[in-house]
């Protein structure tokens, strides 16, 4: 159990989270703008609002 | 095409959603009224009265209560409510849970509000509420929590739209907030009073932590969700970039909690973290305006409804805001900026661009759309609308201007020496020159209240010309 002590320093953790949280940030960029077809996809989600009038 | 037809039997939950937005109304004046009271108690403190029970220590907690959770909080129920089921095409999941929130949460405000005029108070700002009630909003809040996201789960449309998750995120980062904030070990079980759990600079950034995720879940993130579904209604059109909308959505949500200790610099706490908070404040300025774009940008092509709606024009300049003061907050941030702002007026100042000019104006605008449809008419008039417009932007514009220059006024005469090294001037002094400034803001409050109370017999006229049978 002596590896977790490696996480009980700042010097360690805080890149680790920089690099895990960039990394997130960059996969949620991907995922939006990484296809022209996803991106089609999810822009035509905007219409909803629009369309709820007539149920 | 990406949502399901359905037919038109489905019947919405709209009693619950009435209930709210008529609170709202209620709550909104009587907020407001409050804070004009204790406004005009700074400017000429014999409206004191000498009565302990109406000092501005005692109102200050009922004014933001009523403002914050009563007119606010009320809001954003009956938005949610609104907006969850019309873009899920389901009724709300249970309308006992529905109808329990709505008392649960008066009762809330009523308590709260009664709680601070005896001078109850845990002395943390924005949760002054004692342990009883914070008991009383946890149990409404979970309500809330299993409402929503059941009626979330029983959706018709396969897709969740953004609004619905701003209003999510605030409704899970709230009850997490609340929770944590208001760890407290009461003195007896039938004690008001109780302690909290943290100690000295612990406790200061519990407290902050909370106080500024309450600004930025509660009164930004979820007015969002508001503004997300209500501004493309209203301008008849789709939101500008819905890809935006949601890097908006998660890059806001990872970066507010991040920034409370900014409201502690130069106090007891670590540098660091003070550091810490500053950096993600100004990382913030990106997805606010992100945000901010998308929405005004939504108007694109159709600017002329600036001129001839003036819902539009509502929830326009509630944007313009909500850019203005997300811009002015990381400036305040930073530590050299907030060793002059910090203490003074200028903060009250941010606090209330934010307030009136972004949340109670993308209210106003949102009100003026749904209104009529939970009614099922039209607003009595348009006329009342555009005049409570111009009554709500120079109140504002009175108000933060007042605060702006008595702030940075407070700002350098405390921190201004005279040839010896002696501080040049008595406290006394900024107060007795802040005066003027003081009557200017109590003018400005008085004019968005009359705005206000314009807007309640608007919508009394409407509500009175309505029906609440569904069509």
């Amino acid at each position: 159990m002596e590896w977790l002590m490696w996480f009980t320093k700042f010097e360690n953790t805080k890149p680790v989270s920089l690099v895990i949280f960039f990394g997130l940030f960059c996969g949620v960029v991907f995922y939006l703008y990484g296809s022209k077809q996803r991106g089609a996809q999810l822009e035509s989600f905007k219409n909803i609002p629009l369309q709820d009038d007539d149920i | 095409m990406t949502t399901t037809s359905v037919t038109n039997t489905e019947q919405y939950n709209y009693d619950v959603i009435r209930k709210f937005a008529i609170m709202t109304l209620v709550w909104g004046v009587v907020g407001m009224l409050v804070g004009v009271y204790i406004a005009s108690e700074l400017a000429f403190p014999v409206l004191n009265f000498d009565i302990p029970y109406i000092t501005f220590g005692r109102l200050r907690p009922v004014h933001t209560g009523a403002v914050i959770f009563g007119f606010g909080g009320s809001a954003l129920f009956a938005t949610s409510y609104y907006i969850v089921q019309r873009t899920c095409q389901a009724r709300l999941f249970s309308s006992g849970l529905a109808s329990f929130t709505f008392w649960g949460w008066q009762a809330i405000i009523v308590l709260a509000a009664l709680g601070d005029v005896m001078g109850y108070t845990q002395g943390r700002e924005y949760a002054e509420m004692e342990w009883p009630i914070d008991l009383l909003i946890e149990v409404v809040w979970v309500a809330y929590l299993v409402l929503f996201v059941g009626t979330l789960m029983k959706r018709k449309q396969p897709h969740i739209y953004v609004a619905n998750w701003f209003y999510v995120a605030f409704i899970l980062a709230t009850a997490l907030l609340h929770t944590f904030n208001n760890l407290a070990v009461p003195v007896s079980l039938f004690s008001m009073k109780s302690y909290s759990l943290f100690s000295g600079a612990q406790d200061a950034m519990t407290q902050w932590w909370y106080g500024h995720n309450a600004v930025g879940f509660f009164l930004t993130a979820a007015f969002l969700g508001m503004m997300y579904y209500f501004v493309p209604k209203q301008a008849g059109r789709p939101v500008y970039s819905y890809r935006l909308s949601v890097l908006h959505f998660w890059a806001l949500i990872f970066l507010y909690m991040w920034a409370g200790a900014h409201h502690l610099h130069w106090t007891a706490i670590p540098d660091w973290t003070s550091t810490l908070a500053a950096t993600f404040s100004i990382m913030l300025l990106l997805p606010s305006w992100g945000g901010m774009v998308n929405g005004i940008l939504t108007l694109s092509g159709a600017w002329d409804k600036m001129r001839t709606d003036p819902i539009i024009r509502f929830l326009i300049v509630s944007l313009s805001f909500y850019g203005m003061s997300t811009f002015e907050g990381p400036v305040m941030s930073l530590k050299d900026v907030n060793a002059l702002s910090h203490y003074t007026d200028w903060t009250i100042g941010h606090v209330h661009s934010g307030a009136l000019g972004w949340v109670a104006m993308v209210t106003f605008g949102s009100f003026y759309h749904m209104i009529p449809k939970l009614w099922n008419t039209k607003m009595f008039s348009n006329r009342l609308i555009n005049i409570h417009f111009w009554l709500a932007t120079i109140g504002i514009l009175l108000y933060i201007t007042a605060m702006w220059i008595s702030g940075i006024m407070q700002g350098l005469m405390w921190r201004a020496f005279d040839d010896f090294g002696n501080l040049q001037y008595a406290f006394i002094e900024s107060v007795a020159a802040a005066h003027n400034l003081y009557i200017m803001r109590a003018i400005g409050g008085l004019f968005f209240l009359s705005g206000m109370v314009l807007m309640c017999y608007n919508m009394y006229k409407t509500i009175k010309s309505g029906t609440t049978e569904q069509a």
